[in-house]
């Protein structure tokens, strides 16, 4: 499948989006942050959900230790906001890469469960720091924005070109060497190891990268809430929709992530205006059981079908031509 | 004579209280076609997992061209060039016949390629083995004996000194017996050494120059397909006193 140029199109989208926020109500800002949060947790899970094929249902974990990240480093020395990011990436990247080595002995729902276990193990820890506020939480003076209209303007965009890059390189490791040996460990990891894959050294970039991804999106947190506190960075919404995103959309591809939480992070910002925001937890579970059940590919899947079944019509089409004639 | 490709030097494994290997050597020749039989339980699977890196022997040596492979990862060992198909197909069931083999030919093999090199490699494989014009088939669609020949064609792509093939034929009509044989031969005409593990006795008595024989993790017997069918060791392990 040969694609639209990604990067002059995502350059594109960053400046109109940059644009907007001169234009725009900032209520949409807010929204917005929240479906790119949602799309850069997506698309780092799917890179080891859908790419490696091993289930994460400790990404409120990875988020978390993120967002503590940014904790710690305001309540130190008060660094600017792209240090905390980088902070982030590199702490929760080395959480990922311990967590991959947890890949050599469990696998399947043994390892969701580990990971799941995890993030319950580190909510405990940071319940009981008092330094990052322990069960209280603790407090983030934002910082100044001098050229964004808003404040959450400038939270939108930062986020903006992080979600642009992080979807840049899933893009590229879904087409690249290390993708296509992924590929291999999700279908048959003894196989690929035999056919000549290192197959934990993959697995280690893979959950690297999925850490440090998530990591990222949590290191912005705190400034956006400008609270923090363990119940609600270890929320459950956002274990849940970092694996309900790719599935709605389609985990084989980068593109499903995307389409998924741009989809399911809309409709839950609407309904959370329009209806009530507790309505949230049963739009995605009903969705969820929808699509496992009867489109299991996804919406790229679906898209993928309609499009073969598309050719196929056609062929017959010309083929019953030729007959007549 | 020259060095042997593979040299198994006084291999044991224990699982538990269980010998599964007891101090079994075997050495197979470059390019020799190599038989390995026994009675179920006797520890040919062991052995081999042992060979292509699955399993780490406890005591002894898998001396690999020259070198000493014991503690090396399974993919070091296909990148060296001992290869295996597997017993019951394995195969990258999301992706089509060709691209299976796209990933040992991208992985096994140190020279970087590009993607249109490894498509033609993987063709002129799936040519040999018969499966060329299923190419672009989905690989979890295949029929049982489509299955075999993927793996070994898969096998193959890593360019393997050494060939391991697993019960390729188990199950297998006498045909199909013959057709997997035929290419089991073509492989080995250029240059492979192959290891069969089998059951079709009638297979591996035609394919094999050397046969041993495992019963219990121990090794009963070695020869010639003639000297091994008129041992009396070798009958009283398939068929008891």
């Amino acid at each position: 499948m040969k694609i639209a140029p990604f990067w002059p199109a995502a350059a594109l989208l960053f400046v109109l989006g940059a644009a907007s926020t001169f234009a725009v109500d900032e209520y949409y800002f807010v929204a917005g942050y929240i479906v790119l949060q949602g799309l850069i947790m997506a698309t780092a899970w799917n890179i080891l959900g859908g790419f490696t094929g091993y289930v994460n249902f400790g990404s409120a974990g990875f988020f978390a230790m993120g967002a503590y990240t940014s904790v710690v480093l305001y309540t130190a020395i008060d660094p600017p906001v792209f240090v905390a990011i980088v902070a982030a990436a590199v702490v929760c990247g080395l959480l990922g890469f311990g967590a991959g080595y947890l890949t050599l002995r469990l696998r399947g729902v043994y390892f969701a469960i580990a990971t799941l276990a995890l993030a319950i193990v580190l909510e405990t820890l940071m319940v009981n720091w008092d330094y990052v506020g322990g069960a209280t939480g603790a407090f983030i003076i934002t910082p100044d924005t001098e050229f964004f209209p808003s404040y959450n303007a400038f939270m939108f965009v930062l986020m903006l070109a992080l979600a642009i890059g992080s979807v840049g390189l899933a893009r590229y490791l879904n087409y690249s060497r290390i993708g296509r040996g992924l590929a291999a460990i999700r279908d048959d990891e003894v196989a690929a190891e035999c056919a000549g894959v290192p197959t934990l050294r993959l697995k280690l970039i893979s959950t690297t990268i999925m850490g440090a991804m998530m990591g990222v999106a949590g290191a912005l947190y705190p400034y956006f809430v400008t609270f923090v506190e363990p119940l609600s960075a270890f929320n459950l919404i956002v274990a849940v929709n970092a694996i309900a995103m790719p599935m709605i959309g389609g985990t084989a591809t980068w593109v499903g992530p995307v389409i998924g939480a741009l989809l399911l992070g809309s409709v839950q910002e609407w309904t959370k205006v329009n209806i009530s925001s507790e309505l949230n937890l049963l739009i995605v579970g009903v969705l969820l059981v929808g699509f496992v059940a009867l489109a299991p590919q996804g919406i790229v899947g679906l898209a993928q079908k309609f499009g073969a079944w598309i050719r196929a019509h056609r062929e017959k089409r010309q083929g019953d031509g030729r007959a007549a004639a | 004579m020259d060095a042997p490709l593979l040299d198994v030097q006084g291999l044991s494994k224990h699982f538990g209280g269980f010998t599964a290997l007891d101090n079994v050597s075997l050495q197979v020749g470059k390019g020799e076609r190599f038989g390995l039989i026994g009675p179920n339980g006797s520890g040919k699977t062991t052995m081999i997992n042992c060979i292509s890196g699955a399993l780490t022997n406890e005591t002894g040596k898998v001396v690999f061209k020259d070198r000493d492979i014991s503690g090396l990862k399974p993919h070091q060992r296909t990148r060296l060039g001992i290869a295996r198909s597997f017993q019951l197909p394995r195969p990258f069931a999301s992706m089509t016949v060709l691209e299976n083999l796209c990933i040992p030919l991208e992985y096994a093999t140190r020279q970087r390629s590009t993607m249109a090199r490894r498509r033609e490699e993987g063709m002129a494989i799936l040519e040999l083995i018969g499966l060329a014009d299923k190419a672009d088939d989905h690989s979890g669609g295949l029929t049982q004996i489509d299955m075999r020949k993927l793996e070994l064609a898969r096998a193959m792509a890593a360019k393997p000194d050494l060939l391991i093939s697993d019960e390729a034929m188990a199950g297998l009509s006498g045909s199909e017996v013959d057709e997997i044989l035929d290419r089991l031969f073509t492989l080995n005409e250029r240059g492979v050494g192959v290891i069969m593990i089998e059951h079709v006795m009638k297979a591996v008595m035609r394919f094999s120059q050397r046969i041993v024989v495992l019963d219990a993790g121990s090794k009963i017997a070695e020869g010639t397909p003639d000297e091994i069918v008129s041992n009396p060791l070798v009958e009283k392990a398939y068929l008891g006193e």
